[in-house]
């Protein structure tokens, strides 16, 4: 039996009766017992576009997972891996053609950029929301667009400061600074030290527009407000450029220049001290062949982002969502799909066996044993919760996609950092760039 | 005794071929007929992706939108857009100067190739490798070789105490533009020499020799023979090796994305960021049709170049 509305607002309401009278009682309940299921349609078949793995352990999982699926349903689907950021531009042509892949793992705003071309989720998402204790806000943000899901969520490839334990502890350190100016302390440290910091300025979509998004946030500045007026030209980034051109000085050589794959292998290669990363460099060093790297993983370790003088985190990760596009044939057997590959049952052993590569964006997933089984893990339990989403405070759309695509951010604090503009110069430039793609 | 005068005739036109069968064996009708197949897909495959890039060019399309007729307004945009005059200029300078270094050294690459040298069919296929090896891999390879922290060139030159630090290749936007032209020019150089190459060996013998007895230098041989023999080819190599760098993508795409600080971006990386990861079809493919006017500059070359040919030999311009 297909799920409906009616039906799912019965179960709905039988589980927030179900809960609260745990609650009542004194019994902690974090996942609700009811199941809903969509019949897949006759001969259904499935294609997912995902992108290619991180970290071996999601993809082993991920396989299994589907097999489990196949058994189950007697759909096929049929997986293919793409770099991912070969991914978006697939997606992009798939929603202009409406022909290619029935589900697609796509980033960011994704679905925000053709969501008439997307079968609506909110059925499923309301019933794995109200199942799995609520989906984090910035995980609402990037699958709704007003009352309806488009997309739905998976989770973020975290990003965390990746350190030497034994270099900053030789600094001074006894745990990494949390906050903006412990973070230029510990920076300045470790380059006197010879084991400099190091984060892309170049045109890396995720660790750059990362890094640099955490701090402009943490700072007060953005690029536009909730009515989406560009308010990027604001002493507040300005405070943010002056604050990356100071860090900048203590940092390796060359990361104007950064791409996403620069800092995981100047890390392993036993150069930084300390940079801003998923799990993945701490992942190579422990799985890898080299007793030298086996030894290096020993002493990395993982803390929050920093926190800037607004005092709470500000934090962009790279975001990944499902888009199960209009034109398949098989919607119900693609939200199917969906909704066992979320189901605790599943999500839980894959986001385990990936070490929390993807922090997940359902509460209840936050006492997945992922994060006390692997303790270095702990630290990207919260990405998701802390996270804001790009194009913040205004909408996601093309306008908040655009700006991200051409770099604004990135290139803003690129010229302040080398000096090619002055941080008040840098931000009006910036901000004349941004009212282009919000006109 | 009645004559019937009009056996004759009907008897011809029993025997005549039919309308039909004579507009079957007309030649410009067969003629038109086996062009269809090419002409049919000429138009389908390059007129209208050309036609629909300038379209959208000339509305507000956004991936998943067709968008409305905009008029001039894309345009408008990119006048005022510094980061697009940037592009234009690299992409510019790109191609100049990388197209003059690939010829020079292409042109003496082949000159070398077509003396007597022990080994030649070992030495040719070499000179071939970097145009055989797929655009994508020699980029990683480039990106290696100009890492800021791994660079074999920095190292080389660190361990011969020629220099203190490593060089940034790719950091700096003038050593960035430098080093995306250098691997252009590594890549490009061997479709200029093998192709020059083949165009020298058409030069007849009887010239040389006959320049010989005339007492020609050397010098006096390239100039009066070797070049002028050579222009025609040179004038085709040239045009695609214009256009081949002008649109140049994947070296950029893997070496910077057009960083830093936008200082590697050409049009054609720019077109492709607005488009598709930037959502903006109608401004990326606007981007992409300001290229046409370069484009077809290039193409022009090459046509008068080939109307050389015809002067050399003893037609006029």
């Amino acid at each position: 039996m297909s799920f409906t509305r009616r039906r799912f607002l019965q179960t709905s309401s039988a589980v927030a009766a179900g809960a609260a009278s745990s609650q009542l009682l004194g019994i902690r309940q974090p996942f609700a017992q009811d199941t809903m299921n969509f019949k897949p349609e006759d001969g259904a078949e499935l294609r997912l576009l995902r992108w290619s793995k991180f970290v071996q352990g999601d993809e082993t999982l991920w396989m299994e997972n589907t097999k489990k699926f196949t058994e189950a349903t007697g759909v096929p689907v049929r997986v293919d891996n793409e770099s991912w950021e070969d991914v978006r531009p697939k997606a992009a042509v798939a929603a202009n053609v409406g022909s290619g892949p029935d589900i697609i793992l796509g980033w960011f705003d994704d679905p925000h950029q053709y969501p008439d071309k997307l079968v609506p989720l909110t059925d499923l998402a309301e019933y794995l929301g109200n199942k799995y204790g609520g989906w984090y806000d910035a995980a609402q943000r990037y699958g709704k667009k007003g009352d309806e899901w488009i997309g739905l969520p998976l989770g973020a490839s975290g990003a965390r400061v990746v350190y030497r334990q034994k270099w900053v502890q030789e600094a001074g350190f006894e745990t990494f600074p949390t906050d903006t100016q412990g973070f230029l302390d510990v920076a300045k440290k470790l380059k006197e030290n010879g084991h400099p910091m190091g984060m892309a300025l170049g045109h890396g979509v995720g660790d750059a527009n990362g890094w640099l998004h955490t701090i402009l946030w943490g700072f007060g500045g953005k690029m536009v407000d909730e009515e989406n007026a560009v308010v990027l030209d604001s002493p507040e980034t300005v405070a943010a450029l002056e604050y990356v051109k100071e860090l900048y000085q203590y940092f390796i050589p060359g990361t104007l220049s950064w791409l996403d794959p620069n800092n995981n292998k100047v890390f392993l290669a036993g150069e930084l001290g300390a940079t801003i990363n998923g799990i993945s460099i701490w992942y190579a060093a422990k799985n890898s062949d080299d007793p030298a790297l086996q030894e290096m993983a020993k002493d990395i370790y993982h803390a929050q982002m920093p926190v800037g003088p607004v005092g709470k985190p500000t934090e962009l990760h790279l975001f990944t969502q499902a888009m199960v596009f209009g034109y398949t044939k098989y919607p119900n057997a693609a939200k199917e799909y969906l909704r066992f590959m979320w189901e605790k049952e599943q999500y839980e052993p894959w986001q385990l066996a990936a070490n929390g590569y993807i922090s997940h964006p359902l509460a209840a997933y936050a006492e997945n044993s992922v994060w006390t089984e692997i303790p270095k893990s702990e630290p990207y339990r919260d990405c998701v919760k802390n996270m804001l989403w790009n194009g913040y405070s205004g909408e996601l759309g093309p306008a908040s996609a655009a700006t991200m695509a051409d770099y604004i951010i990135v290139d803003m604090f690129a010229q302040a950092a080398s000096g090619e503009r002055s941080p008040k110069d840098a931000a009006k430039y910036a901000a004349r760039r941004a009212e282009r793609s919000y006109r | 005794m009645a004559v019937d005068v009009q056996q004759p005739s009907a008897r011809a036109a029993a025997h005549a071929p039919s309308r039909i069968s004579r507009i079957g064996q007309s030649k410009g009708f067969l003629s038109f007929w086996f062009m269809l197949p090419a002409a049919a897909l000429l138009l389908l495959f390059l007129a209208y992706p050309l036609a629909l890039g300038v379209w959208l060019g000339f509305t507000d399309a956004r991936i998943g939108q067709a968008g409305t007729f905009i008029g001039l307004e894309n345009y408008e945009w990119l006048m005022e857009d510094p980061v697009f005059w940037l592009a234009v200029f690299n992409t510019f300078l790109y191609t100049v100067v990388a197209s003059i270094i690939k010829f020079g050294l292409g042109l003496w690459l082949a000159l070398l190739l077509n003396h007597h040298l022990p080994f030649k069919a070992l030495l040719r296929a070499i000179v071939l490798l970097p145009w055989i090896v797929p655009t994508v891999l020699s980029a990683i390879a480039f990106w290696w070789i100009y890492d800021a922290q791994f660079s074999i060139i920095s190292w080389s030159l660190v361990k011969l105490g020629l220099i203190d630090h490593y060089i940034d290749f790719l950091g700096d936007p003038a050593n960035a533009r430098a080093s995306v032209i250098a691997a252009n020019i590594w890549r490009g150089i061997p479709f200029v020499a093998i192709t020059l190459l083949a165009g020298l060996q058409t030069i007849p013998q009887s010239l040389y020799e006959a320049a010989l007895i005339d007492g020609a230098s050397p010098w006096q041989r390239f100039r009066y023979v070797t070049f002028p023999m050579l222009t025609p080819i040179i004038a085709v190599v040239m045009t695609f090796s214009v256009l081949f760098t002008f649109t140049d993508f994947q070296l950029i795409y893997v070496l910077t994305r057009g960083g830093p600080l936008n200082a590697t971006h050409l049009m054609a990386t720019l077109s492709f960021q607005r488009a598709i990861p930037g959502g903006y079809l109608g401004e990326g493919a606007a981007i992409a049709v300001s290229m046409i006017p370069f484009l077809l500059g290039a193409i022009l070359f090459s046509y008068f170049g080939l109307q050389r040919r015809r002067w050399q030999q003893g037609g006029g311009d």
